[in-house]
């Protein structure tokens, strides 16, 4: 049986991965946040997934208005790196895990998730910068990745319960592989943070840490939270956070905060990162059947 | 009454243009357009005569002089998404922190200034009502 070991809460701001690609780490305006990663890269490296789970939105680069799923699971082997206007990042190829994919498309269907299956998907700096921050410089990633993309860009995002309630379905479904892959689920995106209108560079600290809180502690609570309260108090694009709740799902009621630290600013982001530890138990069972 | 008269719940919100579908609708030419962006050769053609460029695509006479004149809120205003019309911004050599400060209508380094001491505070910026009318 596949298991499904920790969580990782990210932030995936583009300039972080500018600032990566670029050496700019060690100057003084990036120094104090790449600072902060040392631990998250040894938590990572002592856990060893096989596959990482990267629950993520696309910036209008796989997809556009022509067609917005809300919900899209990549099944394939591989996933090039997404030209986002400036050439592709500089980063390995994204290597994906098509036969457990495969049996999460059937599992998360049947259980009444109706996930868009996608072949073809250049993954952009939403997936990208995540796997930079907790893993560093590689010639390959050391694990699997299987992207499943939310959409954020266009209101309205699925709801925070919704999100909440795909983790669990995700637990399920890993926990019903055949394989003995040791899984590590990626919610990324946020925190407070707003990057269009007269309102542009909101930041709200306080209101991040408290959704953090609850998020480890009450995640039920968490997953209540209405979009309205994300929009006004985190930002208008702060309302990614709703993925952090995917992998929240995901994990089990018995769990260890390892890490967890924050910065601001990088760019325009409440910049955060938290490590969640599981230590087990079964899925929630379907309320369905 | 139509969907796109429906008030929102967070029409009250200062200085923020939800993406919702009537704003999609109003835009979707004009984020199309920003879309078409990402090929080089797209950049090369857009660069080499903007007007016969933007032939290409129906847009309203407002968000094509929007286009033009780079009149970054303007295009908020008339539909334009943010991930979507910095790829102009990209195009044409701009820091996302320049078009942001053209949003908010400050300078690049009193933007950068202001993200640096903590960012905009959420004090006073939650409501209209709260902030006093200002509009968004």
């Amino acid at each position: 049986m596949a298991e499904i070991i920790g969580g990782v809460g990210c932030s995936h701001v583009p300039a972080v991965g500018a600032a990566f690609d670029k050496g700019r780490t060690e100057e003084p305006y990036w120094k104090p946040y790449f600072d902060k990663l040392p631990p998250a890269r040894e938590w990572i490296e002592r856990m060893a997934p096989d596959v990482c789970i990267i629950v993520y939105n696309d910036h209008a680069s796989a997809f556009d208005l022509r067609m917005i799923p809300t919900f899209a699971l990549g099944v394939a082997d591989e996933y090039p790196i997404a030209d986002e206007g400036f050439g592709q990042r500089p980063v390995p190829t994204v290597y994906g895990h098509s036969d457990l994919s495969w049996h999460l498309a059937e599992s998360l269907i049947l259980d009444e998730f109706d996930m868009t299956l996608v072949n073809e998907m250049p993954v952009d700096h939403g997936l990208t910068v995540p796997l930079s921050v907790m893993y560093g410089h590689r010639e390959q990633w050391p694990c699997r990745i299987v992207p499943i993309m939310v959409n954020v860009v266009q209101y309205p995002p699925p709801t925070g319960h919704r999100c909440w309630r795909l983790g669990q379905a995700i637990r399920r479904a890993v926990q019903s592989y055949s394989g003995s892959e040791r899984v590590m689920v990626f919610g990324t995106g946020g925190l407070s943070h707003q990057i269009h209108g007269e309102r542009a560079g909101l930041i709200n600290t306080a209101w991040d840490h408290a959704f953090l809180d609850r998020l480890v502690a009450d995640p039920e609570a968490a997953a209540a939270i209405p979009h309205l309260e994300y929009l006004r108090e985190a930002g208008a694009e702060g309302i990614e956070m709703v993925m952090w709740l995917v992998m929240r799902g995901a994990l089990s009621g018995q769990v260890t905060e390892a890490y967890r630290a924050s910065h601001v600013p990088t760019s325009n982001t409440h910049n955060g990162l938290l490590l969640l530890e599981d230590h087990g138990g079964p899925a929630v069972p379907a309320v369905h059947r | 009454m139509a969907y796109r008269d429906e008030e929102r719940d967070y029409d009250d919100i200062p200085g923020t243009y939800v993406f919702d579908g009537r704003r999609s609708r109003q835009g979707y030419h004009l984020n199309m357009f920003c879309m078409s962006l990402l090929d080089e050769r797209n950049r090369e053609a857009f660069r080499a005569d903007e007007a016969a460029y933007l032939d290409r695509f129906p847009l309203s006479p407002e968000q094509r002089e929007a286009i033009l004149e780079r009149q970054w809120s303007r295009m908020l205003q008339l539909g334009g998404n943010i991930y979507y019309f910095y790829k102009l911004g990209a195009c044409d050599g701009l820091s996302f922190q320049q078009v942001a400060a053209a949003q908010v209508g400050v300078t690049e380094q009193e933007y950068v200034d202001m993200m640096v001491h903590g960012g905009r505070s959420i004090e006073g910026n939650r409501s209209r009502r709260e902030s006093g009318g200002s509009r968004g």
